[in-house]
């Protein structure tokens, strides 16, 4: 009887796939996946590197292990992997993954000298005061008064807004940008129901909330319903 | 069992040591078993303003350190029948010299032969702070109409918060000038109490018989007829339960009214 095949190698029309059987051990499919690409070595005859998309099912790869798995297609072949697919995720990943999709609620006064961080959204249902800051790898809504630092998308995200019931912040950031309070705000002007965003020019820009509806439609996260 | 009040502020020079005094003197005139307590060691002189600097024999860190027992520390003023005494801050130690467990288990004995304990704070937010608040069940935060008060006493209102043993504090503001007020140079009531949002328990005016009372050791409450002695009158009155309106009046009422109309969205 043939043994099955742990290694198989397809070309689709967007580019080859290796497909890596999972229920077999690390060892052998790594033994199997060397032999598979030396045997076919010789037919390969273009200079130019071919991306490859690996597709290893079930199976769990440490970070260890996909590197070795990278190494060992670009060493045999003219082959570069452009992408490893599995259909398994750590705990870990899945927790810091729904975490930064989570909208935190918080009803609270931020006072002078408190920092609120969370990873994902943040709703505030109170006031930033002077002196305190709220941090959150997505957006930012405060329900209140803007008057400390606001800092969304803090882990690199562009597209992270902030909006406030009254926005008289010290300082806007977002993500790598940065924007302070004028040194002379006039006082009588009144800053409320609006957002922050950066746009093309990668400038943090001030307007009116409903601007979003536009500008970051992804804000919407109704699934379903009219 | 008595309660334990701290009065503090964060910021240095805004009233503690004088509010302490006239609300410790005001619930002593209504009837209550009160004793002061100095936490500000190294630099105290609520027996100054009290006018009992020259009875102290021993201090709070004998008491802590056991050189003496607790009685034999605390002075009574004289012009009470047995209601008020004073339990004086040592002058030549520093504030490490006294652990927060400490305070926690001196305050506790004092609850159980007295009505209130009225703790007045050192400024800052190190040590003398936590010290303060250890053994304290409720919290008086003190501010003046200034940007820089407003926001000390804010970042006091978190630590106090964050503490979890004190309830929610009730706020002072002192030093109020009506006249820049009206002007706009100094923040109003209303800004400060939407700024902080906590409950405020009483307005006292900028009055210099304060000043010169407490220079000759007898803290305005004991005097009926000056207006900052009736805010303080009142604070005490609030302290014991009492709902009294806000002084001075007309800025008391144009305050509610205008959080009501907030809350129900009118402008
Ligand atoms: N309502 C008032 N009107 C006028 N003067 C006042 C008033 N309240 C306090 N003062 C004065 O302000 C000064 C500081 O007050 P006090 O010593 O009570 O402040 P404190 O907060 O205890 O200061 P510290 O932080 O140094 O302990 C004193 O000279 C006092 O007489
Ligand atoms: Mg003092």
């Amino acid at each position: 009887m043939k043994k099955r095949q742990n290694v198989t190698i397809k070309g689709t029309k967007d580019g080859i796939v290796l497909h890596l059987d999972d229920s077999c051990s690390y060892y052998e499919l790594k033994k199997e996946l060397d032999e598979k690409l030396s045997e076919n070595q010789r037919t390969q005859t273009e200079r130019q590197l071919t991306p490859v998309k690996v597709d290893v099912g079930n199976r769990y790869l440490t970070d260890a292990q996909t590197e070795e798995i990278k190494d060992l297609i670009r060493q045999k072949k003219n082959l570069v992997v452009d992408k490893i697919e599995s259909n398994v995720v750590t705990r870990a990943e899945v927790d810091k993954l729904k975490a930064e999709n989570e909208v935190v609620t918080v009803a609270r006064i931020i006072r002078s000298g408190q920092i609120l961080e969370v990873p994902g959204d943040l709703l505030l249902i109170g006031d930033v005061n002077p002196g305190g800051t709220v941090i959150a790898g997505g957006n930012i809504f405060i329900m209140g008064s803007l008057k400390g630092i606001a800092h969304a998308g803090v882990f690199g995200n562009d597209q992270a807004v902030i909006t406030a019931s009254s926005m008289q912040p010290s300082q806007l950031r977002i993500s790598d940008c940065l924007n302070r309070a004028p040194d002379n705000p006039q006082n009588n002007e009144k800053r409320e129901m609006e957002c922050a965003y950066i746009d093309d020019n990668h400038q943090i820009i001030v307007d009116r909330l409903q601007v979003l509806i536009n500008l970051r439609p992804n804000l919407t996260r109704l699934e379903g319903g009219h | 069992m008595g309660e334990a009040i701290v009065i503090t502020s964060g910021k240095g020079g805004v009233g503690k040591t004088t509010t302490s005094a006239n609300i410790g003197t005001a619930l002593a005139l209504q009837g209550k078993k009160v004793c002061l307590v100095d936490t500000d060691i190294g630099l105290r002189n609520l027996d100054v303003v009290m006018g009992l600097e020259n009875r102290i024999i021993y201090d709070l860190v004998d008491v802590v350190e056991g050189r003496c027992k607790i009685h034999q520390a605390l002075v009574k003023d004289k012009r009470f029948e047995d209601l008020l005494y004073l339990l004086p801050a040592a002058q030549t130690v520093d504030k490490s010299a006294v652990k927060p467990e400490q305070m926690h288990k001196l305050i506790n004995e004092l609850k159980q032969d007295y009505d209130y304990i009225i703790i007045d704070c050192p400024a800052g937010i190190e040590q003398g702070f936590q010290n303060a608040i250890a053994g304290a069940d409720r919290a008086i935060v003190v501010t003046t109409p200034e940007v820089s008060a407003v926001r000390d006493a804010d970042r006091i209102i978190g630590l106090l918060e964050k503490s979890q043993t004190v309830e929610s504090p009730k706020l002072v503001i002192n030093r109020i000038r009506n006249h820049m007020m009206k002007s706009g140079d100094m923040l109003d009531v209303d800004e400060i109490t939407t700024h902080l949002s906590i409950e405020l328990i009483g307005i006292v005016a900028d009055d210099e018989e304060v000043i010169k009372a407490s220079n000759h050791g007898e803290p305005i409450a004991l005097n009926p007829n000056s207006k900052a002695s009736i805010a303080y009158r009142n604070i005490a009155r609030r302290i014991l339960g009492e709902s009294i309106p806000l002084q001075p009046l007309e800025e008391a009422n144009k305050s509610v009214f205008g959080k009501l109309k907030k809350f129900f969205g009118v402008r």
